[in-house]
């Protein structure tokens, strides 16, 4: 119980640096691929502090409250994982912290924005079957939702769920709203929908945006590590070490796609799990 | 047993009563009277109950099962002289084939079976009343107002309320029968009474669309009756039991009951419209609102799935409950698709019923105490959440003179409460913390639990297409207007009254679900099934969902202080710069002014409503038809 709290207070304190610090990152190694310098590590720290110095303007007055709920419950997501809770709820917290963003998006009446909403509403749509199946997965493994009891295994859970591990690292690339699956905001400067589903937002209320994010990232990469402990420090080193180079295969993808269109997304998301995903539980079904 | 009695016959008497009532003021009164009279007899036989858990009843009338028949033979009779009437022959057909091997029967064999207890109530019936009591008797407050509006709709006709009010309480009426009778004729007789009042309440309004409709539900339901009716014959003759209880404990003790077994989740998948018979159901869209919140909550379709519910200890891995399975998933995997495509608000409800009635089949099939207590949970939640989202819609369509999504573009500005009601109902259809949610999630892992690896992925993929349908409609209402009017003001008091009713008990029960589950769900199982050890969900997780709900309950209220609403400025939205000043219009090509309007996304290409149907019914139908034929193989 003592362990939990730790983990869950060192989660609160410190995902939104290691986000913020794999933001950074990401945009060097951007810059790089593209022949930049690129900014300072530091820079997405600086940009949310100058966020919440701007004016504080919005088109109406629900906007940021939905944005709010959608930061708070990204953040409790997390929570729930690192504290050694039911992965599965911290899953199906996650989906209502996604449709707050969602409806914040609609709220504004927009046309970019709503797009946007609609956009990102099709990307959860396409990732989510192999997300649930991530947990299913791991709840056939080592016969429970709870993270604690996970990390008790004593067999390298990647080792079964090869297939779910497959799955869940292809729909990253939807989760993480990278290119070719960017369809609904982007952080390039090619895109069609402005902002997409962030047009609207602005000042303290894009910078929540952000932070949300960085919790999020933390919390997928955390699933990304939990395929790899079995109580062991080494399968700790190595569980960082794999989350940290999936992080950098995401970005190095990003980097070398164009946009695809958003049938290839549902497609892409839904056959990953009908197929690596299903076949992997129908295997450990029959062990 | 008099409380039963009460609750059977006193709605009956209300209903005769206000076929003779043509004023508005008196209806009002026995209506209103009428409900509150129901739903605290309702409430009084849960006090009675709950806590002691049931009790069965002789009910040794020799008059009732005569007086029963001729109503039975009245009631073909008059299903034959519509059909002819209307040029109509298949219900016709029906109804000659079952009405007459019914006399047959209940004359050559039927009055020899003894029949120790004809009525019961134990916990499930208990929650099953308790839903038609409280949550019907409110749509019946609602149909009020509803039909005063629907009046002046369509002046110049003659007025029917009485007929239409007529029919709403004598189908609450026989929705307690079913619910109590143990003695399957009788429960056989309401389940007719509630097929011919859906035919009369869908047939209402008499337009050819209304009466297409109206026969093609008799026509489904009907079959469903002929296995009704078998399973009956196969009971008596080869069983010589005519009672439910009985059923059951044969399937405990080993006897194999899955012939009459699989026949009447024949006849519960044709009443709570599961693939291939789940047009029935998206046709009654034709009828008056209420008449939908009704089908769709508390009454018809809950029949189908309360009678599988009550089977599932018998069901499993075998014929019966492989059907109930397969033709659930199937139906819950295909109607959650096919929703998507729709953006008439109804179908995207009805399309909605349809799923999770799948969903509560699919549990029902596999029947361990996991998936019955979910499928349990299901009914509750799905009852409560439905009529509010069923009634919501039924006022906006009057206001806003649309059924359509799209018009409810921006109705969080037009019609704030309204639209936060039906924002209620609708994240209480598919969010965490839930109801709906929580039972679903229940489902799922016992699903796991249960090895059953391929409902495992329906039920991923199912609630993916789920969210996205709900979520988009949710966005849009949830836009926000520049200059939009209140509509409000013509919304009647008793429509208002039913909705914070609803709205009420949509929170107190995500609140209270630990609390339901321990006190009434748990201890039905336990009578049920041998063990209650393990429940898919642990009691910490329903906790922390309760505590979920008080805190999305509490933020609202924290966040929207005076402070906020002081200090943000609001600027126009962003539209490339050709905004005319405020953010309903914009310049365009030719400098003239365009109104902005948004659509939403139907994603017809790939979740079209006709290939998802088309999938769906032929795996359904394959499933029904090669496990009937196998069992017929077996038995000839």
């Amino acid at each position: 119980m003592g362990m939990n709290i730790i983990a869950l207070l060192l989660y609160l304190l410190f995902a939104p640096f290691v986000g913020g610090l794999l933001a950074g990152a990401d945009r060097i190694v951007t810059a790089r691929m593209q022949g930049r310098v690129g900014p300072p590590i530091l820079q997405p720290f600086y940009d949310v502090l100058k966020l919440y110095q701007k004016e504080q303007i919005t088109v109406n007055k629900v906007q940021d409250f939905y944005v709010f709920c959608f930061l708070l419950f990204v953040i409790i997501t997390g929570g729930f994982f690192f504290a050694g809770g039911d992965l599965l709820l911290a899953i199906f917290v996650l989906t209502l912290a996604s449709a707050f963003l969602i409806v914040a998006g609609y709220c504004a009446g927009s046309p970019y924005a709503e797009i946007g909403a609609e956009r990102e509403l099709l990307q959860v749509m396409s990732y989510e079957p192999m997300v649930l199946m991530t947990a299913v997965g791991f709840y056939m493994f080592t016969g429970s939702f709870r993270v604690e009891e996970i990390i008790q295994t004593q067999t390298m859970p990647f080792v079964y769920l090869i297939g779910v591990f497959i799955g869940f690292t292809g729909i990253l690339t939807i989760k993480f709203r990278k290119s070719p699956f960017d369809l609904s905001m982007s952080h390039h400067a090619h895109q069609e929908l402005v902002q997409g589903l962030q047009t609207e937002f602005s000042g303290k209320t894009l910078a929540m945006v952000e932070i949300a994010h960085w919790y999020e990232n933390v919390f997928l990469l955390g699933l990304v590590f939990l395929f790899f402990v079995n109580g062991t420090a080494w399968s700790v080193v190595l569980g960082v070490a794999v989350a940290l180079l999936t992080y950098f295969i995401e970005v190095f993808i990003d980097n070398n796609y164009a946009r695809m269109k958003w049938e290839v997304t549902l497609k892409v998301g839904w056959f990953t799990a009908i197929t690596v995903g299903f076949v992997n539980l129908l295997v450990l079904n029959f062990m | 047993m008099s409380t039963l009695l009460f609750l059977i016959f006193f709605p009956l008497l209300i209903a005769l009563l206000l076929l003779l009532i043509k004023r508005d003021l008196f209806r009002d009164i026995v209506v209103i009277g009428g409900a509150v009279v129901i739903a605290a007899a309702s409430l009084l036989l849960g006090a009675m109950y709950f806590y002691v858990g049931g009790e069965v009843f002789a009910a040794q009338e020799t008059q009732v099962g005569s007086l029963m028949m001729a109503i039975e033979i009245a009631l073909a009779v008059v299903i034959v002289f519509l059909s002819v009437k209307h040029k109509k022959y298949p219900p016709a057909i029906f109804a000659l084939i079952q009405t007459p091997l019914f006399v047959w029967f209940e004359i050559t064999h039927g009055h020899h079976i003894k029949v120790v207890s004809n009525l019961y109530i134990d916990r499930l019936s208990l929650i099953m009343v308790l839903i038609i009591g409280i949550v019907g008797s409110l749509i019946c407050v609602y149909s009020l107002g509803y039909m005063k509006d629907f009046r002046q709709h369509h002046e110049g006709e003659k007025d029917r309320r009485p007929w239409f009010f007529f029919l709403m309480f004598l189908f609450l009426s026989a929705m307690f029968g079913l619910v109590v009778s143990n003695n399957l004729v009788w429960m056989y007789f309401f389940w007719e009474i509630t097929t011919l009042c859906s035919f009369f309440l869908i047939g209402f309004t008499k337009t050819k669309e209304a009466v297409n409709n109206s026969f093609r539900a008799l026509t489904m339901n009907l079959l469903g009756g002929i296995g009704f009716v078998l399973a009956i014959l196969v009971l008596g003759i080869y069983y010589d039991t005519l009672e439910l209880s009985t059923v059951l404990m044969y399937g405990q003790m080993g006897y194999s009951v899955v012939v009459p077994a699989a026949l009447l989740v024949f006849a519960g998948i044709t009443k709570a419209a599961q693939m291939p018979f789940s047009s029935w159901l998206l046709g009654a869209m034709v009828a008056p609102t209420p008449t939908s919140a009704l089908l769709h909550s508390s009454t018809m379709v809950k029949a189908g799935v309360f009678l599988i519910i009550k089977l599932s200890p018998v069901l499993g891995w075998n014929g019966a409950g492989i059907m109930a399975m397969m033709v659930g998933g199937v139906t819950f995997l295909m109607a959650s698709f096919a929703a998507i495509s729709q953006s008439n608000a109804k179908r995207v409800l009805a399309y909605s019923t349809v799923a999770n009635l799948g969903l509560i089949i699919a549990c029902a099939g596999i029947g361990t105490n996991e998936t019955v207590w979910a499928a349990i949970m299901l009914v509750i939640f799905h009852a409560i959440t439905k009529s509010l989202l069923f009634l919501c819609v039924g006022t906006a369509e009057h206001s806003l003179d649309s059924r359509d999504i799209e018009d409810m573009d921006g109705l969080f500005s037009k019609m704030p409460r309204l639209a936060l009601f039906m924002m209620v109902g609708i994240s209480g259809m598919f969010l965490a913390p839930l109801g709906m949610l929580v039972s679903k999630w229940a489902a799922m892992t016992a699903f796991v639990d249960s090895g059953n690896i391929p409902l495992v992925v329906i039920i991923c993929f199912g609630s993916a297409a789920t969210a996205f349908y709900w979520t988009k409609w949710l966005g849009k209402m949830a836009a926000i207007m520049a200059k939009a009017k209140n509509l409000e003001a013509h919304v009647h008091q008793s429509e208002w009254f039913t909705f914070y009713c609803l709205v009420y008990m949509v929170i107190m029960m995500c609140l209270l679900f630990p609390a339901v589950s321990t006190y009434a769900v748990v201890p039905y199982l336990e009578t049920v099934f041998s063990s209650v050890e393990a429940l898919a969900l642990s009691s910490s997780n329903l906790q922390i969902m309760s505590g979920m709900v008080a805190l999305i309950i509490l933020l609202p209220v924290l966040f929207f202080n005076k402070r906020h609403f002081r200090k943000k400025k609001i600027v126009s939205m962003y539209l490339s710069g050709v905004n005319t000043g405020d953010s309903t219009k914009f310049y365009g090509s030719m400098g003239n002014e365009v109104e902005l309007s948004l659509r939403n996304w139907y994603v017809e290409s790939i979740f079209g409503e006709a290939r998802m149907t088309l999938i769906g019914n032929i795996l359904s139908i394959l499933t029904i038809v090669s496990v009937l034929g196998i069992m017929a193989g077996g038995v000839l």
